[in-house]
């Protein structure tokens, strides 16, 4: 009787699950066709196969690549995603009039977004590296656009429910993004500047912690050659990151930097007035 | 069937809705109405829950609405502005909401989408279509599932005479099945012969709510319209002319 009752639960889930990757589906659908996903995924593709050509190491090729996807995956996933979630309201108006909850209504819009980015990101940089530079810093490579993908996707997703209108979402999306990619460096300098006196060495490997954007750095940075440059730090960095802790550690973070917005996103979702 | 008790709502400022009772059955056609920003769409979206209200609660069918969506199964919606994805086609739109929704083929009633002839236009995406069609649209998704429940905002709004008066007999023909069905409207001669009871709301309150036989009785009035009328004009005076205002002010000391 009592596994009865357990695969009940089992099937209602499956049927769940089943009924949210449907709702993706139709999302993914609609991003497909309005053509930016596609313009985005050419224009990695073109840079990155670009990059190759033109550097003879290819380390160095990766070491651009990296400054570009850090850059711009972070960027046009947050713009694309505030974008594409006020072009959607009358999407979301039509779902949430059927009897869909709320929670499954934004999951499967954050299902649809994220993969239809993460795709791009595939075709666009993952098919070159698995080409030209198929080794651990390529696949270091592709895991933290990936990673940072699926991060900005949802964090864009908590400032497009919380702002009440579209230019305020999509302000405060380039505001957070200049906080992460560029703030937030001046801001570690700052305080290393200030207090160059101490040892600061595991003070800051908890500073990148907090900003998704520098963890991925470091872990690939460590990844390369280049790494031998960075002295006593990067020698204590690459100790941690070059272990199984550190990719298990990086994994996690971004993986928390992933949930946590978009748990937030849905709580603030299910008491919006619409 | 629907109850609603002591329900309110509040948009920062404006009270939107204040201690509003009411209960809907079956069989009945309500027509709520009221001036603009009396609340009429505030308490639809309640209904469906799009708006979270502050304080009371909505039983439909003897189950109090909180967070389960099970019950809009039950409820076909026509918004006032139904706004829809822009690259899904047509023919897309209907085929996604069955999916959603898993009625049996047997279970759905076409007969809108029949005689608005959408049938015709279904490979077109939803941006291509004018205000009119989009409404027309709408109206067949919200008959599409044949709910117990319909709740129409402006249903005729925007609607050729013809079509809405397909749409008219359409919402007579639900009645005769003995559902529940709620309308918004403004042009008041549409719902003369279609309504069974009045709501009336103004400044987020309820006035009252008759059947339409008392309501004629009381006023002494055929024409819903008139009726109406005449009890907004036994009510406060909403503004002065101005001839009695410069009368007001030539007889001050």
């Amino acid at each position: 009787m009592k596994c009865c009752y357990h695969k009940k639960i089992d099937r209602r889930q499956e049927i769940k699950l089943i009924s949210m990757l449907k709702l993706s589906r139709y999302v993914l659908y609609d991003i497909l066709r309005s053509k930016v996903v596609i313009a985005y995924t050419l224009f990695l593709l073109v840079v990155s196969c670009s990059l190759f050509q033109l550097e003879e190491n290819h380390s160095k090729a990766i070491l651009s690549l990296l400054n570009i996807v850090l850059i711009v995956v972070p960027l046009i996933s947050m713009i694309f995603t505030t974008i594409h979630y006020y072009n959607s309201y009358e999407f979301i108006e039509l779902m949430l009039s059927q009897p869909l909850s709320r929670t499954r209504i934004l999951l499967s819009e954050y299902g649809g977004v994220s993969l239809s980015l993460l795709s791009a990101f595939f075709i666009g940089v993952g098919l070159p590296v698995l080409m030209f530079a198929f080794d651990e810093t390529g696949m270091a490579l592709l895991f933290t656009g990936a990673a940072l993908t699926m991060v900005f996707t949802s964090i864009a997703f908590l400032a497009a429910v919380k702002a009440r209108d579209k230019a305020r979402g999509i302000g405060a999306a380039l505001l957070l993004w200049f906080y992460f990619a560029l703030i937030y460096d001046g801001l570690i300098l700052l305080i290393l500047f200030a207090f160059s006196d101490y040892p600061m060495e595991k003070f800051t490997l908890l500073l990148s912690a907090l900003n998704p954007v520098d963890l991925g750095r470091i872990f690939i940075m460590l990844k390369m050659d280049v790494s031998a440059l960075m002295g006593y730090t990067g020698a204590l960095y690459k100790d941690f990151f070059g272990s199984g802790m550190g990719v298990f550690f990086t994994a996690g973070i971004m993986l928390l930097w992933a949930t946590v917005p978009l748990w937030l996103a849905v709580r603030s979702f299910k008491g919006k007035d619409l | 069937m629907i109850r609603i008790e002591s329900l309110g709502k509040r948009f920062k400022k404006l009270q939107a809705l204040e201690d509003i009772n009411a209960l809907f059955t079956n069989g009945q056609v309500v027509s709520l109405i009221g001036p603009n920003g009396s609340g009429k769409t505030t308490l639809i979206k309640s209904l469906l829950g799009l708006v979270k209200p502050d304080s009371g609660s909505i039983f439909v069918h003897g189950k109090q609405i909180n967070g389960d969506p099970s019950y809009r199964s039950d409820i076909g919606y026509m918004p006032q502005i139904g706004r829809y994805p822009d690259n899904m086609k047509v023919g897309q739109l209907f085929k996604m909401i069955r999916d959603l929704r898993k009625v049996p083929e047997a279970d759905l009633d076409t007969d809108l989408l029949v005689k608005f002839n959408l049938v015709s236009i279904f490979e077109k995406p939803m941006r291509t279509l004018s205000g009119g069609t989009r409404q027309k649209v709408s109206a067949a998704l919200a008959f599409y599932f044949n709910p117990d429940i319909l709740i129409l905002d402006e249903p005729t709004a925007g609607l050729d005479p013809l079509s809405s008066e397909i749409l008219k007999e359409k919402i007579m023909q639900e009645k005769k099945k003995n559902k529940l069905i709620l309308i918004t409207s403004h042009i008041l001669s549409d719902l003369d012969e279609l309504t069974t009871h009045v709501m009336y709301l103004q400044e987020g309150r309820m006035i009252f709510m008759m059947d339409i036989e008392t309501l004629r009785k009381e006023t002494e009035e055929d024409k819903l319209g008139k009726a109406i009328a005449k009890v907004m004009r036994g009510g406060k005076k909403e503004a002065l002319w101005i001839n009695e205002v410069l009368l007001s002010q030539k007889n001050r000391p």
